[in-house]
């Protein structure tokens, strides 16, 4: 019934502008609250930036993959990850949004947008994703005017109504899940096919109010006051048509959080963060962990573990050096 | 009624209210027959101003106190607002139940309240001291939306700078009507002078550009 997410007294720990940090954390998701967990117990000097604690964990109700939990909520996922580095003492600095990072003789300097500045032997950029777009036209002008990328958030307002679910992964499926008990009927509109798991698809074979459209591809999003429907092409005959709706949940992945790093680390073409064997950045010292890496899968368990491992990669660096 | 804050959440609020320093006030306004979350907001605000001695609670019927509720401006129920220590309505207010997500901007507003410095940015404040019009600032949220509390403690903490504004969360479900007379179909929405809107959490600065442009 309350989802707590600020700081208590105990939580904000002397956040030190004046030390010398050895591993700082940029994130407070999966990876990089894990990366805070391996540094402090090795007895690295450890600190945690993030804007929010959680990241991602927040839009999603269920997870069931994550080793150990049958099915635990991703809020309460996050909340024991959170108490469990809070024991430790590692200091936690939330609702702070690092701005840009560059290199100084003893290290790296941070900046953020509370105007304090930062300074540290070596990094972790853990800053996840965030929903993508689908670039097409009416997106931006019916957004939240029948577009949505926050199913938990706005489910509510689609109490017996049509909406379509774009996307075709674990999170499309699960956004279907989580508008069951309101929407009158889904849809499910993907450009090829399904990508998500057995277990969540066999879910969504008991639904009988679920319509699934694949390989259909959104063209527009058409509307007047508020959202009417998609312009869509089927590709298997070519042809298109309007599939009328009262809303749109896109659910297609997540874009990196990397624009604050532009140019200051190599990326992919998708802005995924380059890292080596030991999640190590084309900048020395400089590493990156989770979603925002080019690591293909999107997973709480494997943002955890590379968390883990850059972690143990910043220790063996900081011996050596 | 059962308690509605077990043993696990009363300590992390008593935590939670160890900083403050002023006293202050809620108003809370609810009315007889029918009202979704009356009864529910009544023991939230009961139980959060046991856990802490600088808070007190006054209770008011939306009709009876009629004159009390135009005062502040108050048309719902539930509703309530927060008093500073001096009993002085900085434009902060509730209507709903802040439970779910959206305890995390009730309890930014008590301490904001009570006298927290929320250290913002000094170029915002000077922006935010030439705002002379009167502004209403409210802020459309569902208690599963992990982004709209922080939407909501903006919003209140200009209205806590600067006595022309006033900002209020409003819980979609419970005033749907409401949320439908404004188009409400994603949250958190925010609605300026009923003219102007923005979607999302969107930083301060956002809110300012919105409120120079009134
Ligand atoms: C709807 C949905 C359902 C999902 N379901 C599952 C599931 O069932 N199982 C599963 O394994 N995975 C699931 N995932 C994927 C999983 O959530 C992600 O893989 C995981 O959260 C990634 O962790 P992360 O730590 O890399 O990044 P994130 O979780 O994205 O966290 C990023 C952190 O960085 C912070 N941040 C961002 N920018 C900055 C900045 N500039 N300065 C400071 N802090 C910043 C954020 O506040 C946040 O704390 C789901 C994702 C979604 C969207």
């Amino acid at each position: 019934m309350f989802n707590f997410d600020i700081e208590t007294t105990k939580e904000t720990t002397e956040f030190d502008t004046v030390q010398l940090w050895d591993f700082l954390i940029i994130g407070g998701g999966p990876a990089g609250l894990n990366a805070g967990l391996y540094a402090k117990r090795k007895g690295l000097k450890v600190g945690i930036i993030a804007v929010d604690i959680g990241g991602q964990l927040h839009n999603t109700t269920d997870v069931d993959n994550y080793l150990g939990f049958s099915l635990v909520q991703g809020k309460e996922l996050s909340d024991s990850f959170l108490k469990h580095v809070t024991d430790l003492d590692v200091p936690i600095l939330k609702q702070t949004r690092v701005t840009a990072i560059s290199k100084f003789d003893a290290g790296f300097l941070v900046k953020t947008d509370k105007f304090q500045d930062f300074r540290t032997k070596t990094l972790l950029i853990s800053t996840g994703g965030q929903p993508r777009k689908l670039r097409i036209p009416g997106e931006k002008e019916f957004a939240n005017k029948g577009v949505s990328y926050c199913t938990i958030c706005d489910a509510p307002f689609f109490k017996d109504k049509h909406v379509i679910v774009a996307g075709g992964g674990n999170s499309a499926a699960e956004s279907v899940l989580d508008l069951v008990p309101w929407a009158k009927k889904i849809t499910v509109v993907h450009r090829s096919q399904w990508r998500a798991d057995k277990i969540l698809l066999d879910k969504l074979d008991k639904l009988d109010n679920l319509d699934i459209h694949l390989q259909t591809q959104i063209l527009e999003i058409i509307g007047d006051e508020k959202m009417t429907g998609l312009r869509v092409l089927d590709k298997t005959t070519n042809e298109e048509r309007v599939i009328s709706a009262d809303g749109l949940f896109i659910e297609i992945g997540t874009v990196p959080n990397s624009k604050f790093v532009e140019g200051f680390v190599k990326m992919n073409d998708n802005n995924e963060i380059l890292v080596d064997d030991q999640q190590m950045t084309s900048v020395e010292g400089v590493f990156a962990a989770g979603d925002i890496t080019l690591q293909p899968y999107k997973q709480i368990i494997i943002s955890a573990a590379e968390g883990a491992k850059a972690a143990l990669a910043a220790m063996t660096y900081l011996n050596h050096k | 009624m059962n308690k509605l804050l077990n043993e696990e959440v009363t300590n992390q609020v008593k935590e939670f209210l160890k900083p403050m320093k002023e006293a202050i006030t809620f108003v809370l306004f609810t009315k007889s027959g029918e009202c979704i979350t009356c009864e529910e907001t009544r023991a939230l605000l009961n139980e959060v101003s046991a856990l802490n001695d600088l808070i007190s609670l006054v209770e008011k019927d939306l009709e009876i106190n009629s004159d009390e509720a135009s005062l502040f401006d108050v048309t719902l129920a539930p509703s309530f607002i927060i008093l500073d220590k001096d009993g002085v309505y900085q434009g902060v207010k509730f209507n709903g139940i802040p439970a779910g997500h959206e305890i995390n901007s009730f309890l930014t507003a008590v301490l904001d309240m009570s006298g927290l410095d929320y250290q913002l940015d000094p170029a915002i404040i000077e922006r935010l001291s030439k705002i002379d019009k009167d502004v209403n600032i409210k802020v459309f949220v569902t208690l599963s939306c992990p982004h709209c509390p922080g939407a909501v403690s903006k919003a209140h903490r200009l209205a806590m700078l600067n006595s022309h504004v006033n900002a209020e969360m409003i819980e979609a479900q419970t005033f749907s009507a409401l949320s439908q007379k404004y188009n409400v179909s994603g949250v958190p929405k925010i609605v300026i002078n009923e003219t102007h809107e923005l979607t999302g959490n969107q930083p301060l600065e956002a809110f300012l550009d919105e409120l120079e442009r009134l």
